[in-house]
């Protein structure tokens, strides 16, 4: 018995023990180093805290929208994160003119509304007509050519927006009524980012319940399991497909319109990092894994945000923060090599009952 | 009065001639078995009727309508539903949820409450189990669950693919008394099996697939009876 385990140990699993090993350690010394300098104080952690779960919440509003085509298509929709800052930057223009016009300031909460619908309506038009144009017509294809027109269809979005609108940054306007933040002690918080953290919550509860107790969420769910037997049922699986994509886009319009209200700029590129993050989070979550999605978003903008500090201040990196993207994407790697499927995704090898 | 006539149909996997010129009839109230090896075409045949495949040639008629080219979606609202093989049930959905889908293409919410309570009373498990996530039944359980799931579509034609597959010989037996009770409630069945003597035990009529062609069809009592048939399908020598 013992020996037959031994047996089965190979270099790969030494070189990725070794790997595991040493990141604990330094994630571990690195914690408690920095946690004993005291540089920081509590109000700081609590700030570092705050700011992940609001960065976190919009990663998981993405997220879901990859996550939700991965689970019935199978495929990881690069567009993504095109149809995110198709979403954000139309709704910019709403923006500006209602700031013109002064109805942003004299109406807030429906011009804020009002945002929300332009973005999600646009992003929903561009999400539709990615999966129209680029995947449908490829629906039988080897599962490598819809990946290759969805990094296509991304570039074309992308510089369909810089040859309309340039390649400057637009500035949002600011929102006299989102200024300011509430404090109770050490516990500080942006009026943004309760406005932040608020829509991404009932929004993600809305999609649960949705998916779980409505006709058409439960299709869905049906259809990611098995198209053909779907279709027995009487599911017309392309209708479910589309809804599937519409979801998916305005969660993504709607995480575009808080990210603008957070950093109060959008440009043709605004899409690719956010995306990426997003990516991340759904494969961290378990990707198909519609909780898996929102837990990956939220730990990962979590991570970003008090990990550079946490591990790295305590071992001496000079300017911890600017690496918080190479914390956020040495997670993506380390998800991949130890756990692949994910925090609450499935094995993939289990077989399908 | 004839329900299903599928006329000369040939199907195709690819290149692959799966189904070479295939003629049969069911009629209302019947129960009609095809039976044949791995690989006959019992299954393409069903798929065909359910319009998860396309003939190439040939006519798929239900009441005398051409169904040949209707989309897989549209063919359960016409009376027809299927036991897949292999169950093919929601391993990620509950029971009730798998029930639920059964019944996607009905509108109406009473007729919903007297099937779902028909599928209960044909299968007590199911109710026991209503709440439980599919993919944790046992075999018998889920075979169970694909057919209360295809009874929820309130079909008059109900296609079942190899419901014994993989079954211990009581749960064969509970299966096979409850296609005869669904059969006398007014539900015609075409049944695929490979365990031909079961098959031909609860039919009326059958027919025998050999490499996509008919190669005989009688009524059940007759088929047992025939050599071929007794040496090839039910191990007799």
């Amino acid at each position: 018995m013992r020996q037959r385990f031994l047996n089965r140990i190979n270099f790969t699993d030494i070189a990725l023990g070794i790997i595991g090993v040493a990141l604990v350690g330094l994630i571990v010394v690195g914690s408690f180093r920095t946690l004993a300098e005291g540089n920081y104080t509590t109000r700081q952690w609590l700030d570092f805290v705050v700011f992940g779960i609001a960065q976190g919440s919009i990663y998981a509003l993405i997220a879901l929208g990859y996550t939700l085509v991965y689970g019935i298509l199978r495929m990881i929709n690069f567009a993504h994160s095109e149809v995110f800052m198709a979403g954000s930057f139309t709704a910019y223009f709403a923006a500006a003119a209602m700031a013109k016009s002064g109805f942003l300031e004299a109406n807030t909460f429906v011009a804020i509304l009002i945002l929300f619908g332009v973005g999600m309506v646009t992003s929903i038009i561009v999400g539709v007509l990615v999966e129209r144009i680029a995947y449908r017509p490829l629906r039988r294809a080897p599962r490598l050519v819809p990946l290759i027109t969805a990094i296509g269809a991304s570039e074309v979005l992308k510089y369909v927006f810089k040859g309309l609108y340039g390649d400057q940054f637009k500035a949002y306007p600011e929102i006299e009524a989102l200024k300011g933040s509430f404090t109770f002690g050490d516990f500080n918080i942006t009026r943004i980012q309760v406005v932040v953290i608020l829509s991404a919550a009932l929004l993600m509860l809305g999609l649960y319940l949705y998916v779980q107790h409505t006709k058409v969420g439960k299709a869905m769910r049906a259809v990611s399991e098995d198209k053909d037997i779907a279709a027995l049922m009487g599911i017309n699986v392309d209708a479910i497909i589309v809804r599937t994509f519409v979801l998916g886009a305005a969660l993504a319009g709607a995480a575009g319109i808080l990210y603008a209200l957070t950093f109060r700029q959008v440009n043709f590129f605004m899409g690719f990092f956010p995306g990426i993050k997003a990516f991340t989070a759904a494969v961290l979550g378990g990707i198909g894994n519609i909780p898996g999605a929102m837990v990956g978003g939220i730990f990962l903008g979590l991570f970003e945000s008090v990990g550079p500090i946490l591990f790295l201040d305590g071992l001496n990196v000079p300017a911890p923060y600017q690496l918080k993207d190479v914390i956020a994407f040495s997670m993506l790697v380390l998800v991949l090599l130890f756990r692949p499927s994910g925090i609450l995704g499935e094995r993939l090898s289990r077989s399908k009952a | 009065m004839t329900m299903l006539e599928l006329d000369n149909i040939h199907t195709y996997y690819g290149n692959i001639h799966a189904l070479k010129g295939i003629s049969i009839t069911v009629d209302k109230g019947e129960i009609v078995t095809l039976i044949g090896a791995n690989g006959a075409g019992k299954t393409t045949t069903l798929r065909t009727i359910t319009g998860l495949l396309k003939p190439r040639n040939g006519t798929v008629k239900l009441d005398g309508e051409d169904i040949a080219r209707h989309k897989a979606n549209d063919i359960v609202y016409k009376g027809i539903a299927m036991v897949p093989e292999g169950r093919g049930i929601f391993a990620r959905l509950t029971v009730t949820e798998n029930l639920d889908m059964g019944a996607y293409s009905r509108n109406s919410k009473t007729e919903y409450d007297t099937d779902i309570q028909r599928v209960f009373g044909l299968f007590p498990r199911l109710k026991e189990r209503r709440n439980q996530i599919a993919g944790t039944l046992s075999g018998g359980e889920q075979q169970m669950l694909a057919t209360g799931r295809a009874l929820m579509a309130h079909p008059t034609l109900l296609l079942m693919d190899e419901p014994s597959m993989g079954l211990a010989p009581v749960l064969v037996e509970l299966i096979f008394e409850t296609i005869q009770q669904i059969n006398k409630e007014g539900v015609t069945v075409l049944l695929v099996e490979q365990n031909a003597l079961m098959a031909l035990s609860i039919a009326n009529r059958g027919y025998v697939l050999q490499s996509g062609m008919i190669v005989l069809q009688d009524s059940a009592e007759a088929l047992k009876k025939d050599p071929t048939v007794q040496k090839a399908y039910l191990g007799m020598e």
